[in-house]
């Protein structure tokens, strides 16, 4: 129930709806949990509701983080 | 960018095991909980706990939304969809649960109740909105993160006026339930810091675990549900535990922030309210650990609605899985493990879910190959 994978989005329908692509499949999800969030935005999606977009450039901050690890590992 | 592979990659695995296994001092034993299910199901899907050393150990921890509702809420559900008119959705995972009896809400509906799976709470809301002549109860379970779902439905049944939807309400609350652990006396379990929860930590924010780090001295560290996050995690408890520090800190940073999301929480506020107390699988009646539904808006409430009378629930003796859920016991301790108990064939909820530590053990264990099973 709580492995929510993130999905991006593709188009934004009425009534805080919007189409996503999750593994290269179309959903239906609502966005009426998430303010200001795009076409080509990376969400949570969680049980059918977007629960928080996803931020790129911490995402890079996080992966880089974990190779300055590996490589600083003896 | 697609938030997924970068973060299962098995280079940088080995990296950050190397990292663990440098930084864990070899006279110290790390015991780490991993709360939520959804951490859980990826330490066993990726052999997470191959990769750490003998003396770094993570214990599973109660976050799993079927596990932790307890028999009587299961015959709760499975009494409602009995009822004339009634037709009862939940998530998929509860039809399989067993109440008292090993009865479910998969064999109510084998004996003609009308149960339907739903994905979203927006599915139960239409299935209302299409059958006027029924009554639909929306049976809901979860954390943080299902609850502002359940509040969007509540809050758009009002608004349509419909009159056939109501919600049977057992959310629960995640830091309360980390109290109960950290409280668990002589018969708990001793840990050393939590990986905290992902998606429950976006919705509630990093704020909410300030009293696990101020007042139990016990370090968080919020992690993502990929491998690579997980690790990350363990390799920052390790070191909080060698400087002898407890802090929050927050490794998920591209989901979670400070703060959490506040539209959530608002809407959240708005339409439930704190229970005085509720029953937990595993760690009992705990206070002010769940949610009911506000009075604004009653008529949506099913257990004002509906009157049922559940006989006193009747636990299956031979089930560990509340000492699971305590992290006291392991799945491979219960002798029905493998055995009697299989995903197909669930004797207790903690093998019903994916995220449960008991499927999650036997999906991704070695025991099919192995001398188990
Ligand atoms: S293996 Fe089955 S019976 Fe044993 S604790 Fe797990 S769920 Fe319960």
């Amino acid at each position: 129930m709580c492995l929510a994978i993130p999905a991006r989005v593709t188009q934004l329908s009425d009534g805080d709806m919007a189409v996503v692509e999750l593994d290269g499949v179309s959903k239906s999800v609502s966005l009426a949990l998430v303010d200001g969030v795009g076409v080509g935005d990376y969400v949570i999606v969680h049980t059918g509701y977007a629960l928080s977009r996803l931020d790129e450039d911490e995402a890079k901050r996080t992966l880089q983080l974990f190779a300055d690890m590996a490589a600083a590992a003896p | 960018m697609k938030y997924i592979e970068e973060f299962r990659d098995p280079d940088l695995a080995q990296g950050l095991a190397r990292a663990i296994r440098a930084e864990a001092r070899a006279d110290h034993a790390y015991r780490f909980m991993e709360f939520c299910g959804g951490h859980t199901h990826a330490i066993a899907r990726y052999g997470v706990t191959d990769l750490l050393p003998a003396n770094v150990r993570m214990i599973h921890g109660p976050g799993c939304p079927v596990c932790v509702l307890p028999v009587g809420k299961v015959d709760e559900a499975v009494a409602l969809a009995g009822l004339d008119g009634m037709t009862l959705c939940t998530y998929a995972d509860l039809l399989r649960v067993p109440g008292s009896g090993y009865d479910s809400l998969f064999k109510a509906r084998a004996r003609g109740a009308d149960v339907r799976m739903v994905y979203s709470t927006q599915d139960a809301l239409q299935i209302a909105r299409d059958n006027p002549a029924r009554q639909v109860v929306f049976f809901a379970i979860g954390f943080e993160t299902t609850t502002p779902p359940t509040a969007v439905a509540l809050t758009q049944a009002r608004a349509e006026g419909l009159k056939n939807f109501t919600v049977h309400c057992n959310h629960v609350l995640t830091p309360a339930a980390m109290r109960a652990i950290l409280d668990g006396g002589q018969d708990g379990v001793e840990i050393d810091g939590f990986v905290g929860p992902a998606h429950v930590s976006a919705v509630i924010g990093t704020k909410a675990y300030a009293p696990f780090s101020d007042d139990y001295g016990k370090p968080v560290v919020i992690a993502g549900f990929e491998p690579l996050d997980v690790m990350q995690a363990v390799l920052m408890l390790i070191r909080q535990v060698n400087a002898g520090k407890a802090v929050v800190e927050n490794e998920y940073t591209r989901a979670v922030s400070f703060d959490g999301n506040l539209k959530a929480q608002a809407l959240t506020d708005t339409v439930f309210r704190l229970r005085d107390s509720f029953a937990w699988r595993g760690l009992g009646d705990i206070p002010d650990s769940a949610l009911s539904i506000h009075d604004d808006f009653a008529d949506f409430d099913a257990e004002r609605r509906f009157a049922i009378d559940t006989p006193t629930p009747r636990e299956n003796k031979a089930c560990a899985c509340g000492d699971v859920l305590r992290g006291v016991k392991t799945p491979e301790d219960c002798k029905l493990f493998g055995s009697t108990c299989t995903p197909d064939n669930p004797m207790g909820a903690c093998m019903v879910s994916s995220e449960g530590a008991c499927a999650a053990h036997w999906t991704y264990g070695r025991f099919r190959e192995g001398g188990r099973g």
